[in-house]
């Protein structure tokens, strides 16, 4: 610690080559905050899911319609607690770019199942009570200006209404919220009443898209499934149960290796990196020879000064990793607004912990060649050849 | 003056070999920049190319009107008879219009060494499809028959999903129906789906009406005079688009959010590398100080200096795009695979592309980088006192 001001000064020799070294660091950490809260963003559906929880869909896709008289047979299974359904209406609002989904849904259920969700009871009872009523998270009220009791215009992609006409309108009853903010990409949709949807729609009457259930036992998620796909086998309406969690994950796996192209992508660039720094430090170190070799002179041993070059090398990556991790936490809200589907984009704990681990290899990593140097030092040479 | 820049260029040229570290900074900073950019944008030309070359301008693809894609789209069969009969529909030799009704839905099908479910097409068609869409044309096994539960599949589907060969059974509705062939399109988007007989597949979902019909008309140009039938026709609410315009307007969502990935990291590396430039460049003019003041001396004028060190950082950063742009070509070019297309629910496969235009646009990048990061620390050495200069030694 009492070498610090010398590594400080070591540090700041060439004050333009350490700025501009430092600045490439601080530019592969905001890549890094940036890219691993878009990846977490589309992993928190599996890590948030509720493990007593399981959809039924239908069996050979989610796109086939279920009839709506399976809400009853679901419920009373045994283990079954609460059951609540959704439907996709894959409508859009103003136009196609300004994407979120809409589910029709029987409004009490879906938040007593979705207990992760918070409603104020009042705007909770007029969206049970009002035929043309819809909720809306917070975050699509924020991004779209909407306040309580606007009529929200939504041009239907799927279902016309009786008369052919696309233009559903809904009016807005209630405005909720998820409990833990990370979660808030999870439920960022518009809810109308399924009651009202049905009665209006042009066709498929009676039915829905899937089923939501709340088991009792987490530990018989498997064996609920099994037995409800049971029910329904060998029925023109197959079902295919899944808990949530795996449910979200296939769903993600459809995607393809997003993880994997961000996991390249960081690759690349911190090897890039690596090489860029490693060369600074080393280049910084044959310059410094001759000061070295003074010190050692003067008699400090070579484990002090392996110990100041791999301080030197520390320092500028670790402040380069905070300013660049800074820059991305103070980035991602702005971020986060624009990007329909991302509203819980954030740096957790876990990505500012590895990434000060990322700092730290990546310090011994480019220190430890020149702090090896500086250890080895033979002072005459040194001394005789930067005289 | 030309002389002189070539003598200064030839100069600093040849002493690279013995500061190859630092040039290698620049290289190395620009390959990765350039490699993860081209990568990233042959990504997004790969998918939007199979959506975009998807169709025929002289074919038509009706669906209800307000429909986005052919999943929630709904064509009665009375529309679909009327609508063949409209003007402009080119007719097959026996005189039947070219139009088929087609059904679109979707099952679960894993991906190799996977048991996740994905949305592959379902596209229930006739035999004749093969006349409607002339690019389609079987490659193993043969059609599946009328009426009967069978199944060709798309070659890119069977390359990226499992038990999709000729023998296997695949869950379509009631149950696994046999693959009979495979059929390829050119690398269009329909090599993604699977193709079963319509009527069959109306008995095994119990669905009466078509999703979308497909029309060949009788040319290009008999499109708005077919559009304009369908459209005033009071019994129809139907859109009609070209097959091309509609398969493109597919792949928006989907090419803008990877190619805009794919900037966004560039820009960002970029900047990154061009620290990494300046930082060599420096370097490079501090090393020969004393060489450059001795040429200024000798009665070198500044330009000379300057152009020599930006053709220097230039040959680097060009160097470096070469690297970055032939990995990304021997590593990703022609890699296929498969995302869900959230536009259409479903699975679609492609290939990355790897153009010309993209290594270009690598090579603008790597050049733009070179540049800056050249200019400043050359600005420095032509402006360096010479007196001061060689007493530095």
């Amino acid at each position: 610690m009492k070498y610090l001001p010398l590594v400080w000064a070591a540090l700041w020799r060439r004050k333009p080559r350490t700025i501009l070294t430092m600045l490439s660091v601080v530019v592969a950490f905001l890549l890094y905050g940036l890219l691993t809260a878009v990846n977490a963003a589309f992993n928190t559906g599996v890590e948030l899911s509720g493990a007593d929880r399981l959809v039924t869909t239908g069996k050979y896709s989610i796109t086939q319609v279920l009839p709506y008289g399976y809400w009853q047979q679901v419920k009373n299974m045994d283990g079954v607690e609460q059951v609540t359904f959704a439907s996709w209406f894959g409508g859009y609002y103003q136009e196609e770019f300004n994407f979120f989904p809409q589910f029709p849904v029987d409004p009490q259920s879906y938040f007593d199942v979705y207990s992760e969700l918070t409603i104020d009871e009042d705007q909770l009872r007029a969206f049970v009570t009002t035929r043309t009523g819809a909720v809306v998270s917070k975050t699509l009220a924020d991004r779209y200006g909407w306040s309580l009791g606007d009529r929200i215009p939504i041009t239907a992609g799927i279902w016309p209404l009786a008369d052919g006409s696309n233009s559903w309108e809904f009016d807005l009853v209630g405005i909720f919220d998820t409990r833990d903010p990370a979660a808030r990409s999870q439920h960022e949709y518009m809810l109308m009443q399924h009651e009202y949807f049905d009665e209006a729609r042009q066709f498929g009457q009676g039915t829905v898209g899937w089923f939501i259930s709340q088991i009792r036992d987490p530990e018989q998620a498997g064996q609920i499934a099994q037995a409800i796909d049971a029910q329904f086998a060998n029925s023109p309406n197959e079902t295919r149960s899944d808990t949530e969690k795996a449910f979200n994950q296939s769903f993600l796996k459809q995607m393809g290796d997003i993880g994997l192209i961000i996991q390249s992508i960081l690759g690349a660039v911190f090897f890039t990196l690596l090489f860029l720094t490693g060369n600074t430090m080393m280049q910084s170190v044959r310059e410094r020879i001759g000061e070295l070799a003074v010190l050692k002179t003067i008699g400090f041993s070579g484990g002090s000064l392996l110990m100041i070059v791999l301080a030197e090398a520390l320092l500028l990556t670790l402040m380069a990793a905070l300013i660049g991790l800074g820059l991305a936490a103070f980035l991602l809200p702005g971020l986060a607004e624009n990007m329909p589907g991302f509203s819980g984009l954030a740096l957790d704990l876990e990505a500012w912990i590895t990434a000060l681990l990322l700092a730290l290899l990546l310090a011994l990593i480019v220190g430890l060649p020149p702090a090896l140097r500086a250890q080895r030092l033979s002072i005459v040479d040194a001394l005789s050849e930067h005289a | 003056m030309i002389q002189q820049i070539y003598a200064v260029t030839a100069m600093n040229l040849r002493s690279i070999p013995s500061r190859l570290g630092t040039s290698a900074v620049i290289v190395i900073g620009i390959a990765g920049v350039v490699g993860v950019m081209v990568a990233l944008l042959a990504m997004g030309a790969g998918f939007q190319a199979t959506l975009a070359s998807t169709g025929e301008d002289d074919r038509a693809i009706v669906m209800r009107s307000g429909s986005l894609d052919e999943l929630s789209s709904v064509v009665i069969r009375e529309h679909a008879a009327i609508l063949a009969e409209a003007p402009g529909v080119a007719s097959n030799s026996a005189g039947e219009p070219l139009a088929i009704g087609e059904l679109f839905m979707l099952t679960n099908v894993a991906k190799h060494d996977a048991v996740e479910p994905n949305n592959v097409v379902v596209r229930g068609t006739t035999p004749q499809v093969l006349n409607l869409r002339h690019e389609a044309r079987l490659v193993e096994g043969r059609m599946f028959q009328p009426g009967v539960r069978e199944v060709v599949v798309g070659i890119g589907a069977q390359r990226q999903f499992s038990g999709l060969q000729i023998g296997d059974l695949v869950e379509v509705r009631e149950g696994a129906w046999p693959i009979v062939g495979v059929f390829e399109t050119g690398g269009d988007v329909h090599e993604s789906e699977i193709w079963v007989d319509r009527e069959a597949l109306v008995t095994a979902s119990r669905r009466s009406a078509w999703n979308s019909v497909t029309v060949q008309l009788e040319d290009a140009a008999s499109f708005t005079t077919f559009k304009d039938a369908i459209t005033s026709d009071p019994r129809l609410k139907l859109q009609v688009q070209r097959e091309p315009d509609y398969y493109a307007s597919r792949s928006e969502a989907m090419g803008q959010m990877i190619t805009g990935l794919g900037y966004t990291v560039a820009v960002i590396m970029g900047i990154g590398a061009l620290f990494g430039a300046l930082n060599t460049m420096y370097a490079a003019v501090a090393t020969r100080t004393v060489e450059i003041a001795t040429l200024r001396a000798l009665g070198f004028g500044s330009v000379p200096v300057v152009i020599s060190v930006l053709l220097e950082a230039l040959v680097l950063a060009l160097l470096g795009a070469l690297i970055g742009g032939a990995l990304a070509y021997l590593f990703f070019n022609g890699y296929s695979v498969s995302t869900l297309n959230f536009q259409t629910f479903s699975q679609v496969a492609f290939a990355f592309r790897v153009s010309g235009a993209l290594l270009v646009q690598g090579m603008i990048v790597a050049c733009l980088i070179g540049l800056v990061g050249g200019l400043f620390p050359a600005v420095r050495a032509a402006r360096m006192p010479v007196a001061d200069a060689l007493r530095a030694s």
